[in-house]
């Protein structure tokens, strides 16, 4: 990069580096506002970055500046659309945590369910389902019962 | 013909413009879809075929040319997943409507669902005919805009939960993706692939390693690889049938699609194979081993879905011709197979009540052609001869083979104990679900499936078999995609005719 126009750049790579690191910490909360914000300061720290990426210098304007002292018109082209970007997906998540508090009383996010089932089970030690290589002789319905379905159903659930 | 290139992504934004204004004619709304992703299928199958005769086809949006411009590229890698993925699509689609169309169905279809998919198609089609990263990262973007909607499609509680930590995952990993993009930028001054090629072997090695290890990160955690995995099966298995199953399908490979991508484009020199390689085993042990332990229709498909990544992941690691052909075609065959066994998990649930393995039983006695439907993509899946899984695990383990060396043995060894443990995982639903005595969740009388449902479903489980019956022209084709992915240069010349500035 080179600096030939205005503009302290260690400013912003100074900037940058703070979004990123509070982002990041807020990232890792539970509460989903929390993690709302993390992603605000985390996409801003990301778009200075890329206004980084390209040189400082001048408007990027055709007529009246001196093509070596404009500044890169690309990268700010690119926060642009990034900036947009980042605005969308924060008003969904911001719908996304107004939902989840709107339903459950707070906006943390929880454990899968069935996630916590598969560690209890195997705390058990247990496996997840019957699966003992099918049924005896006397279970299988093809070979000895020639009962109704739903009775013998209700019947092999009683036992 | 370089006119065609843009169409697969104007065509389904143009439609979701249409159906959002159409949505209170509901009838109208499903064909405007319809004959847009069938515009779709037809458009992919023009340029594959214009790809693998003539060579890439390249457009320059709004007529720069390319460097400065935006350029849209259809080689054959993009062609062939184009057409995959709007064969897949259009079944997915077909599918959601007849379930619409069902008396039972507890998800009636919501006014925006046609627009969302459509946009959600349009993302992926953009990600893959991107010529430059800001492009690629665009594509991520509206995807993964659309995906966030339709996964938390009707915002019940289950929905939003799981959704959440999709939503958040989806966000971070386009965040890491965006500052790749930016240091990127920073380091070389283009962020076109073509020139990108050139210019990054001349950084120094050190740069070029930090830059890759990071894009890597960002498409590893879309693609879901081992250690940023663990957020799909999670998130997925609470949305609609065939959101899920498109999903399934379809994103992960869009990540797939990408470090393939900038593997081979980008950074051809292999310096990261041992841990793509180390990275590939965990994938498919971990994966498949969650399989093994769920007792959920769908979560347990989501971690074979997981497991399935790497066998791609191993194909890119080893990086021969051989091993690339393998592994395009084992994303071919896997977005049909995943999505076909999603949309035979929706058809269960829709006829016995849940996917809940506890609550299942005996479904190959009253519903024989479910049981069918389910049969053929699970063997294929867990990869029996002669299905088209068998021939992609055999492509990539023999060239995996011919590369020889310890780790590669190592992962030949994994490949086979997780094609083995998802033969058994299989069976073991085919076991429970389907084989044991009858055993519904609800007590209703009989449900008869909506025709359209079974039908795509139908149609998804032939694309399956066809993909065994074709599979030498396709290996031709993925072979040929491989060679010219390996060489740069066809790509390259086709985006700057006039020699790298």
């Amino acid at each position: 990069m080179t600096r030939s126009g205005a503009g302290p750049t260690l400013v912003l790579v100074l900037a940058v580096g703070v979004f990123a690191a509070t982002g990041v910490m807020l990232l890792l909360e539970r509460s989903l506002t929390r993690i709302l914000l993390g992603v605000i300061l985390l996409g801003n720290g990301v778009n200075l970055l890329i206004l980084l990426a390209g040189r400082s210098g001048e408007a990027p304007l055709v007529d009246g500046v001196d093509g070596g002292r404009m500044s890169d018109p690309l990268s700010q082209a690119m926060v642009l659309t990034a900036i947009v970007i980042t605005f969308g997906l924060t008003a969904f998540l911001a719908a996304v945590a107004y939902r989840s508090w709107y339903l459950t009383g707070d906006d943390e996010v929880q454990d899968d369910l069935e996630d916590r089932q598969v560690v209890q089970l195997a705390a058990r030690n247990e496996v997840a389902n019957r699966d003992l290589g099918g049924e005896g002789p006397g279970d299988d319905p093809e070979q000895v019962d020639p009962g109704p379905a739903r009775r013998r159903l209700r019947r092999a659930t009683e036992q | 013909m370089s006119q065609l290139v843009p169409l697969p992504v104007v065509v389904p934004l143009l439609g979701a413009a249409l159906t959002l204004l159409l949505d209170r004619w509901p009838r109208v709304q499903r064909t405007v879809s319809v004959v847009a992703l069938g515009a779709n299928l037809v458009v992919a199958l023009v340029l594959l075929t214009w790809a693998y005769r003539h060579g890439p086809v390249v457009t320059q949006v709004g007529g720069w040319p390319a460097p400065v411009g935006i350029v849209l590229v259809a080689d054959q890698l993009a062609a062939l997943m184009l057409v995959v993925s709007s064969a897949v699509t259009l079944c997915v689609l077909l599918y959601s409507i007849g379930q619409g169309r069902g008396e039972t169905s507890e998800s009636a279809p919501v006014s925006i669902y046609h627009p969302t998919y459509l946009v959600l198609t349009a993302g992926i089609t953009n990600a893959f005919l991107a010529g430059d990263l800001f492009n690629l990262f665009v594509g991520f973007e509206i995807l993964l805009a659309a995906s966030f909607v339709l996964i938390t499609l009707g915002g019940t509680e289950a929905r939003i939960r799981t959704g959440s930590t999709y939503v958040v995952v989806g966000v971070l990993s386009s965040m890491i993706f965006l500052t790749a993009v930016g240091l990127v930028y920073a380091a070389t001054g283009t962020l076109n692939l073509a020139q990108l090629a050139s210019r990054l072997d001349a950084l120094p090695p050190g740069v070029r390693l930090g830059l890759q290890l990071m894009l890597l990160l960002a498409f590893g955690v879309k693609a879901a690889v081992f250690p940023v995995s663990a957020w799909l099966p999670d998130s997925y298995p609470t949305a609609p049938a065939p959101v899920t199953a498109v999903f399934a399908g379809l994103l992960t490979k869009v990540g797939v699609y990408a470090i393939i991508r900038t593997e081979t484009l980008l950074f051809p020199g292999g310096e990261v194979a041992g841990l793509l390689m180390v990275v590939a085993g965990l994938t498919m042990l971990v994966g498949v081993l969650g399989a093994v332990a769920q007792s959920d229709l769908k979560r347990l498909f989501s971690f074979t879905l997981v497991s399935h990544i790497g066998y791609m992941i191993f194909g890119v690691a080893l990086s021969t011709t051989a091993a690339l052909s393998g592994a395009i075609f084992y994303v071919v065959h896997h977005i049909t197979i995943q999505t076909t066994l999603f949309l035979v998990a929706g058809l269960v649930e829709e006829r016995a009540g849940s996917t809940d393995l506890r609550k299942l039983g005996g479904l190959a006695r009253v519903a024989p052609l479910l049981a069918v439907l389910f049969f053929v993509p699970a063997m294929n899946l867990a990869g029996i001869p002669p299905f088209s899984g068998f021939l992609g695990k055999l492509g990539l383990l023999q060239a995996g083979v011919a590369v020889g060396g310890g780790l590669a043995w190592v992962l030949v060894v994994a490949g086979t104990v997780t094609s083995l443990l998802t033969l058994y995982a299989a069976s073991r639903v085919w076991n429970i679900a389907f084989w044991r005595a009858p055993q519904l969740a609800t007590d209703e009388p009989v449900i008869r499936l909506p025709s359209l449902m079974v039908g795509a479903t139908a149609a998804l489980v032939v694309l399956g078999l066809t993909l065994t019956v074709a599979a030498g022209p396709l290996f031709r084709v993925t072979a040929d995609a491989a060679a010219d992915l390996r060489e740069r240069t066809p790509y390259v010349r086709a985006v700057l005719p006039g020699g790298t500035p």
